[in-house]
């Protein structure tokens, strides 16, 4: 089997042959989508609940086209955050889905493990839809198909990682996949968002957006997220747009070529320029959440498959 | 009441005494008769043959919270009690940072009775520096220490503030009474739940320093220089800061620290997967700081070994990493863990007992810890070679949270005395 796993918890521990399969069957998706055709045999009768204790219409919205697509019966539970407990509010979660017999649960959660926590618990397949600052395994994916199909490889090219680096589940799980198959990764932030000995996770560490975006084929922008500015991180939106925003002067450090990516949703003028996230011969922010869709179908289908053979 | 009796055929093992001979020790009316290579037996004495096992005082943690009061669903006096008496351990110092804390004398004297209470486990509790160990005003140290607080501390907290440290110092000389940090810069340790590196950047989990606990050390030191007070570090547990006590210790200031088997049997990678049992404060530390906690058992800059038993429910480990409480149960695999460093041949059998009983009991001013004539009969017969294996949920006592599931160890406890009543075996 290519992707043997009974959960997607996590890039970092994947095999490159694990990650391979998940992108070419989510290529196909990609086709089908296109095509306007549907599979929805494929998940009949299987529950598919969108746990989100986060907010994210975004990455909700995705799961639930994904497996309506695929057949799925889809229920989206939003629990607060604002519980007395949240810890509580997840095992007992656990529980009342475990009597549900849910087969598909996607969980979005604050703090980093949740899913893997869910994961011990529930007998439903767990995917990872964003754990605190750990990783966010779906948005490294479409990420990757969006670069494959642009590029016709990963092998070999030069990803440049800027922005929030410490906060982001999104650089963690790109990080990972990107090295697992074969990219140079380097990460570009002040060095207050840059998490501890970065450099042990195989990547470059810059500080100067034009060293770090030198001659990469792909710049990769991060949300930044006010709280940090508040916890004085970073001294104030306009710094930070001054030395880490992406405009076309930046940009121009690149390759000509270079592909801009943003998971969403954007800060204009704090990490990015509207210039350069709606050049349509640099961004591929759109295309992004288009593949969200085909590489979330191949995770549901290929989870469903593997409880089908019933043998993890 | 308890007859007179005579443990024949043991390794007598006293460092306070320097003995370590094979030999024979009679208990009369709960103290120590004599000891010694071959005893007479007289009339009406019980005989228990030792089978050649280790006999030493019974062990003094320094560094235990009972769950009492206050957090009574995690541990009560009782059942921490069996786990000691499991464990070996006979006498506890309990820790203050309980609800109510120990900043009244009344506490203080309502613990020793509870102690007195359990008839096998000796509670000599610490009084808080600061009233509800919040690093405030200073507690009544005075009256805490008069009514039997063998030192003072804030628990798990820091004494973040340098003034408060430098009053607490400088008064508590006056008594003659030590301060024990929780060495933990507080504004660095804040919301971090593992060391800062590079396990943590993968986990995704907010870190602490490891220099955190390095500075506290560095300034408190300074404080114990200018004030002439006697500092004592807990759970010390990395190599910069072990440096900077070993040359403190060199240059004369009154400093000694502690360590927890956690620190020198396991490293980070013990969380790996988000493991909450192995979170603990301080937090789990490198290879390198590990070893260099190791080393430092042997050299003689850490004085003793504490369990750091922090009893907690399952309620406050089964969550998000972050969220899950920190903290270990230790009293039932105390000894264990610390004997795997004579197996491993890091320190002496002679050196790891003296560290969990002549040691201690010297930094806290107690009689018990040592094997003589007249001394309390507070007995640890224990089989140094003998193999079990870690298992929560089987643990003697309430508290199940160890670090160590799964863990085989060797040396095991046969028998437990407090007062000459065996308490376990």
């Amino acid at each position: 089997m290519r992707y043997p796993h009974r959960h997607l918890l996590a890039i970092e521990g994947l095999h490159p042959h694990e990650i391979g399969h998940l992108l070419d069957l989510a290529e196909s998706y990609v086709l089908l989508n296109r095509q306007g055709k549907t599979q929805r045999d494929l998940l009949r009768g299987r529950t598919l609940i969108n746990l989100f204790f986060e907010d994210s219409t975004r990455t909700r919205t995705s799961f639930e086209i994904a497996g309506k697509r695929l057949g799925a019966d889809v229920i989206n539970m939003s629990v607060s955050t604002s519980s007395v407990n949240k810890g509580e509010t997840l095992l007992d979660t656990a529980w009342t889905l475990n009597a549900m017999n849910t087969d598909l649960l996607v969980v979005r959660h604050a703090e980093s493990g949740a899913p893997s926590l869910l994961a011990q618990k529930v007998d439903a397949a767990v995917i990872n839809a964003g754990d605190g600052t750990h990783e966010h395994p779906t948005q490294a994916l479409l990420d990757a198909l969006t670069i494959r199909r642009r590029k016709g490889r990963l092998e070999g090219l030069t990803v440049a990682i800027c922005g929030d680096i410490a906060h982001s589940r999104v650089a963690r799980s790109n990080i990972h996949l990107l090295t697992t198959l074969g990219s140079t990764v380097r990460v570009v932030g002040p060095p207050t968002l840059i998490p501890a000995d970065a450099g042990r996770l195989g990547v470059e560490v810059h500080h100067d957006m034009a060293k770090g975006l030198a001659g990469a084929d792909v710049v990769m922008m991060l949300r930044l997220q006010k709280e940090r500015m508040a916890k004085g991180l970073v001294p104030s939106p306009r710094e930070f747009f001054r030395f880490y925003g992406l405009d076309r002067e930046k940009l121009a450090h690149a390759k000509p070529d270079a592909m801009v990516m943003h998971p969403g949703p954007m800060n204009r003028g704090v990490e990015i320029d509207s210039a350069v996230a709606d050049d349509p011969s640099r961004s591929v922010i759109a295309e992004q959440v288009e593949m969200g869709v085909a590489v979330r179908m191949a995770v549901l289908d290929t989870l469903n498959r593997n409880w089908l053979r019933n043998d993890l | 009441m308890t007859s007179d009796l005579l443990i024949t055929n043991v390794r007598l093992l006293d460092p306070a005494g320097g003995l370590d001979a094979t030999g024979a020790l009679l208990v009369r009316e709960g103290r120590i008769a004599d000891l010694g290579a071959s005893l007479g037996k007289p009339d009406g004495t019980a005989i228990l043959d030792g089978g050649g096992a280790v006999l030493c005082p019974g062990l003094v943690d320094m560094r235990a919270s009972l769950g009492e009061p206050g957090a009574e669903y995690r541990e009560t006096i009782a059942t921490a009690a069996e786990a000691a008496a499991a464990g070996g351990i006979t006498t506890v110092a309990a820790l203050p940072d309980n609800q109510p804390a120990t900043d009244d004398p009344a506490l203080v004297r309502l613990l020793r009775a509870r102690g007195e209470e359990t008839q096998s486990l000796g509670i000599v509790p610490y009084g808080a520096v600061t009233r509800g160990c919040k690093g405030e005003e200073l507690a009544e140290l005075g009256l805490l220490r008069e009514a039997g607080a063998v030192a003072f501390t804030d628990g798990a907290r820091a004494i973040g503030s340098a003034r408060t440290m430098r009053l607490a110092l400088s008064y508590a000389r006056g008594f003659g009474a030590m301060i024990v940090q929780h060495p933990e810069e507080p504004s660095l340790a804040q919301g971090g739940a593992a060391t800062e590196g590079e396990l943590a950047t993968r986990l995704g989990l907010p870190g602490i320093p490891a220099a955190a606990e390095a500075m506290i050390i560095a300034r408190d030191i300074r404080l114990a220089a200018l004030t002439g007070g006697h500092v004592h570090f807990a759970h010390v547990s990395t190599e910069e800061a072990l440096d900077l006590i070993r040359a403190a210790k060199q240059a004369g200031v009154q400093v000694t620290c502690d360590t927890a088997p956690p620190y020198f049997d396991l490293n980070e990678t013990a969380i790996g997967d988000f493991r909450s049992y192995a979170k603990l404060s301080p937090p789990l530390r490198t290879e390198t700081d590990r070893r260099a906690v190791a080393a430092a058992l042997a050299d003689g800059t850490i004085d003793a070994v504490a369990s750091d038993h922090q009893p907690r429910d399952p309620d406050d480990k089964r969550l998000p990493f972050a969220q899950a409480a920190a903290g270990g149960a230790g009293l039932a695999t105390l000894l264990g863990v610390t004997l795997a460093q004579v197996h491993n041949g890091t320190i002496t059998l002679a050196r790891a007992v003296e560290l969990l009983t002549a040691a201690p009991a010297r930094l806290l001013g107690l009689e018990v810890g040592r094997l003589a004539r007249g001394a309390p009969a507070d007995l640890c017969l224990f089989h140094p070679e003998r193999a079990w294996k870690v298992e929560a949920g089987e643990l003697p006592g309430k508290a199940q949270n160890t670090p160590f599931d799964g863990r085989a160890l060797e040396g095991r406890v046969l028998g437990t005395w407090k007062a000459g009543r065996r308490v376990f075996g």
